[in-house]
This record gives C-alpha cells, structure tokens and sequence, in this order.
C-alpha cells in the first residue's frame, strides 16, 4: 500500500527546509503538492533547501515534484536550491527530469477580449467558409473537366466500377425510396381528401397527387434519401482510403483520383437518381390511388384525372432537375470525402458534412429550378 | 536478489484456438530488460497480446505478480492493469486530445492531484521522452517517432511496476533510438521498472537487454534464450548464430 508523503516544514535564517517523508510518487504526492508550492510563494527564503533522507520511495512524479519546486524558487531568484538525501540513482533521475525540463507549451488561445474574440470567431467562420466554397467550385470544376475529357476517350471510364456503384447506390436503394414515396402519396392525399370532401371535390385529390409528385416530391424525397444514404457512402469510403494513404498510393502510380474514384460515382449516380425518381413518382401516385379507391372511386377515374391533368412538360422539368441532384449527392460525397483530415472522428465528420451538404444544395438548387421554371412559364 | 515478476506457464498463443506459437514457458526477474525477439510475422506481438490480457491464450497462462491477468476481475484487475504499462505498435495515441491530454488522462483517472501537478508531471514526461514543447499539439501532426516517443510517456505516465513496448525504435533514426535505449536503461537502474520489449533491432538487443528469448516459426517455440553476447558467441545455436551475426546460410536448412 502507498503511504502518502509527509511534508515537515522549518524556516532558518540561511533557508526555507523542506523535509520530506514517506513515498513521493504520483499517489503520495496528492497531500504535499499544494502545501509545498503555497509555502514556497509565500516564503522569504533567501533559499530552498530540499531534504529526502526520509523518504521510502522516489520516482518520476516525485522527480517532477522535487524539480518544480526548484524552479519556483529559481523563479523568485533564491540561491540555488540544496537537495540532500538521494542515492545516486534517484539523483540522475531528478538530474535528467531538471535537464529535460519541458517548457510550458505555446499558448494557442487567441488574444484579445471577449468582443475582439467573437469578431474574430465570426470573420474566421466566413474566411473558412468562402474558402471552403471555393475549393468546393475549383474540385466541382476538376470533376467537370475530368469527365468531359472522358467523355472524348470512353474506354479511360471504368465502366465496371460505375456499374457497381449503381447497384449499390441506385438499384439498392430501391426499397426505401418506394416506401418513403409511398406514404408521402399515401398522407399527403389523405390529409387533402378530408377538406376536399366538405365540397364534394375528392377527385381533384388525384390532380394535387399527380402534380405534386411529377414537378416537386418525387424528385425532392428521391434525392434527400440519396443524399444520406449515397453522399454518406461515398464520403465514408472516400475518406477512408485518404487516411489508409490509398488516394496517395493511387496519385503516385500516375491514376488521377478523380477519373479513378470520383467519375464512376458521379456518372452512376446522375444516371440512377433520374430512374429512382421516375419509380418514386409512380411509387407516390399509388399511394394516393389508396385514399382514392378507398373513398369509393374507381381506378381508372383517377388514372384519368392523373393523366389528364399532368403535362409532359412538368415531367421532363421534374426529370431535368434529378440529373442535377444526382451529380450534386455524388460530387458533394466524394469532395467532402476527399478533404478528410486525420484523425478517429474524421470519417464521421465526413460523412456528416457530406449529408448536410448535399441537402443544402439540393433545396437552394430546387429554389432555383422554381423560378426558372417560372420564368420560363413551364 | 532475484525476484520473478512475470511466470509465462506452458503458454499457447494465438487467435481462435489456433496455437501459433506451442508450449511457451519463461521467467521475467523484477528490474530486468527482457527482450522478446523473432522473425516477422512469428507471434511476438500476440504472445505480448497475452502478457498484457488483451487476448486469453489458447492455452497456459501468464501470471504478472502472481495473479492471472485473464482471470482477475473487478479491483484486483486494475489494480493489476495499474502495475503495467504499455506503448502498441502504432502509437494508438488517442486523435482527439493532445499530446499532453493524452498523458495526463491515466493521471488525471487513478489520482486526485491538483490540475497544476497533473500538467507538471505529464511535462516531466514529455521532457523524458525529448518531446518538449510538442504538448499541445494533436497526435496527427508529430511524425512517426514522435508519436512512438509520446506513446512511451504515457505508458510510464503512472510510473508502473512493468512496461511493455511494442518495437518501439521500429522507424526511428538511430539518434532517437538511441536516446529511448538510454531512457530505458534509466528507467530500469532508477526505478526499477522491468522492461518487456519485442524488437528485431539488432543493436538495440545488444544495449539493452539483460535476456533475451527467440521465438521462431517453424518449431512455433522458443529456440535460443539467455544473454544476447553470449548467443552471439555461440555458433552451437545455428538460427540465433546466424541472426545475431546477420548471417544468412546460402545453403537450404536441413
């Protein structure tokens, strides 16, 4: 059992005498520590003197205690201190603690008061952000290029790669998209059945399914749901081999990461979102026939006011903006992939960012497509 | 006075009940540095796996003071978890603290010292270890030796009875090598703390180690023990000759 250090302290004329007892490791030095350095702060030396002639047991917390005590005495310019009491062995180590001495570390924290800090906290948070924007253009633009210039030599594509990615990211994706577009229909038209009754007009509830679907849910719910489960992926696996030095590996046998990695992803996904949308669309438009049917209409009456009221140009606007969404899910993915640190949390954070990216970009790029379309008159 | 700290009985080492290495049984004397040694890829690093309890041997045991690692429980088990402590292959410094978090943690769980005398010691120690200044940093931005070095800090964080390290000059210049067999070998005459090392650097072996134990593949055991002069004076011990002289027989072995 540790038996806790014991300080006896005496005050001459020539120093301050510190005899200490009993064990000096990191356990036994808990009751002394405070004492010691009040004492020494308060005391008018002219110098410390050390004796550990009493004491059973000494190793580097104790070393650490002894040297630190020297040096706030050296700090108020006291003679040097006398430390008697240690065999020779004990001694080198206190020597070799003194001569290794580790400078307090350099203050990282920013200077300044709590406004200067708070402007400083809001400019460092723009400066990242219109850093992080750019690089994101400049990487968008890389991706863009590489692409184009595949487009020119087909055979440099890996079409093997792309089609496992669509498999995974796309074809497998296929059951959540369906239930999420499902119950969307499926709410959606029982929330407006019951106040469109009151006036008898039920059937109009195809019209608002129909058109809801086509120009904005099915794309939207398609895409959120790529977003975290795609982008996430892509993210993941991407920064995972940046930390395993994979993309160093792939940089320095001549294959650009971009072409080799990012290309097969984008190319799958933008090609797969469009589809999953076109099947989340009819997905949605049964899960409104539910309701319908239920209320006593016929099928075909509500295929026909679903036809009839749905124009070709909204689909092909609905579809327009999915080939958009599809390459901001996989490019957002693997950039925020490809600029993962180091460190355990770094995938994570990758990931995250790649999801609340990618859904950021998706609403601002469907605003978008609004006006435009509005603009347009579609 | 001799006095054993580790008894290593009739140990089988491996994954799954699969043995790679049969039978093993040595001593280790309290204040000695014992070197285990052996080609890559023989076991080495899983017999110290068993050693330290991280993984139950297939078979025997390993007795750290008397107690059985694997079997102890509750108290008696950090209690003896207290009395090691350990530097892995790959540093496994905790990313997301500094440097100097990273030391003070065990200090900071097992003792109730002021905050003040936490950073102070852990100071010590990164000053030991010639990683001075280098606190505040996170692990991710040291290079590999350094990272072996602070990894060698907070093993010794609690000043603990055996530590047990994990190659650790793998990847050193020969300088900082150099410098961490010179902290060992104080560490071992200052405190008395017994060192348990596996490495194949040569001249390391040589500083360093009092004892020195061989394992080897093909016989999955232990081929050569003792003193690693004498080992290489004796061309009777055809495999530790050779590697202790670095010389490879052209010819095949019989």
């Amino acid at each position: 059992m540790t038996e806790p250090a014991a300080l006896t302290i005496d005050q001459t004329d020539s120093a301050l005498v510190f005899a200490f007892s009993g064990h000096l490791d990191a356990k036994g030095i808990v009751g002394v520590w405070e004492t010691a350095c009040k004492r020494i702060g308060k005391a008018d030396g002219p110098a410390l003197a050390i004796d550990l002639s009493g004491i059973s047991y000494f190793d580097t917390a104790g070393a650490a205690f002894i040297a630190h005590l020297d040096r706030m005495a050296q700090g108020r310019n006291w003679e040097k201190t006398d430390i008697t009491g240690l065999d020779p062995d004990s001694f080198s180590l206190l020597e070799r603690i003194r001569e290794k001495h580790s400078e307090p570390d350099q203050d990282t924290a920013p200077s300044g008061g709590a406004f200067r800090t708070f402007v400083e906290n809001k400019g460092m948070f723009l400066g990242d952000f219109l850093y992080d924007a750019q690089t994101f253009i400049a990487f968008l633009g890389e991706i863009f290029w590489a692409f184009v210039s595949s487009l020119l030599h087909p055979g440099r594509i890996r079409w093997t790669e792309t089609l496992r990615v669509a498999e995974r990211a796309g074809a497998n994706a296929l059951p959540i998209v369906a239930l999420i577009s499902f119950i969307v229909g499926l709410v959606m038209a029982f929330q407006s059945a019951i106040p469109m009754k009151m006036f008898g007009a039920e059937i109009y509830v195809a019209n608002l399914i129909g058109l809801a679907m086509v120009r904005e849910l099915g794309p939207l719910m398609t895409a959120i749901v790529l977003a975290g489960r795609s982008a996430s992926a892509f993210a993941a696996e991407i920064g995972t081999m940046k930390i395993n030095e994979e993309i160093d590996a792939l940089t320095v046998m001549g294959l650009e990461p971009v072409r080799f990695l990012i290309l097969p992803r984008v190319i799958a996904s933008t090609l797969m979102t469009p589809l999953l949308t076109i099947f989340a669309i009819l997905v949605g438009i049964l899960g409104g026939a539910v309701v319908v049917l239920s209320l006593g209409h016929p099928f075909v009456a509500y295929y026909n006011q679903v036809v009839g009221f749905v124009s070709w140009e909204d689909f092909v606007g609905g579809i327009i903006k999915c080939f958009v969404f599809g390459i901001l899910i996989a490019a957002t993915g693997c950039i925020r992939g490809y600029q993962t640190s180091q460190g355990p949390s770094a995938v994570g954070d990758a990931a995250t960012r790649a999801v609340v990216s990618s859904i950021i970009l998706i609403a601002v790029f469907d605003g978008i497509f609004s006006i435009l379309y509005y603009a347009l008159g579609v | 006075m001799k006095q054993t700290i580790i008894q290593v009985e009739n140990l089988y080492a491996g994954y799954h009940g699969q043995a790679i290495m049969e039978d093993l049984t040595f001593d280790i004397q309290k204040g000695e540095i014992f070197v285990i040694l052996g080609g890559s890829g023989c076991g080495k690093s899983t017999v110290l796996k068993h050693m330290i309890g991280l993984l139950p041997p297939v078979s025997g045991r390993v007795l750290i003071n008397g107690q059985d690692m694997v079997t102890a429980r509750g108290k008696s088990r950090s209690r003896l978890l207290r009395q090691i402590g350990v530097a892995f292959q790959n540093s496994a410094l905790f990313g997301s603290m500094t440097v100097l978090e990273n030391i003070t943690l065990p200090l900071k769980e097992y003792t109730l010292l002021p905050k003040e005398a936490v950073t102070t010691i852990a100071r010590a120690k990164l000053g030991l270890v010639n990683l001075s200044g280098k606190g505040h940093l996170p692990p991710g931005e040291l290079s590999g030796g350094m990272k072996k070095r602070a990894a060698i800090a907070r093993a010794i964080a609690l000043d603990p009875a055996i530590v047990f390290l994990d190659e650790p000059s793998a990847g050193l210049d020969p300088l900082t090598s150099a410098e961490i067999d010179l902290l060992i070998m104080d560490l071992a005459r200052t405190l008395g703390i017994t060192f348990v090392i596996v490495t194949h650097e040569l001249e390391s072996i040589f500083t360093i180690a009092d004892t020195v134990i061989m394992l080897e593949k093909d016989t999955k055991g232990i081929i050569a023990r003792g003193n690693p002069r004498d080992l290489k004076a004796d061309p009777a011990n055809d495999y530790a000759y050779q590697f202790f002289n670095r010389k490879p027989k052209r010819d095949k072995k019989p």
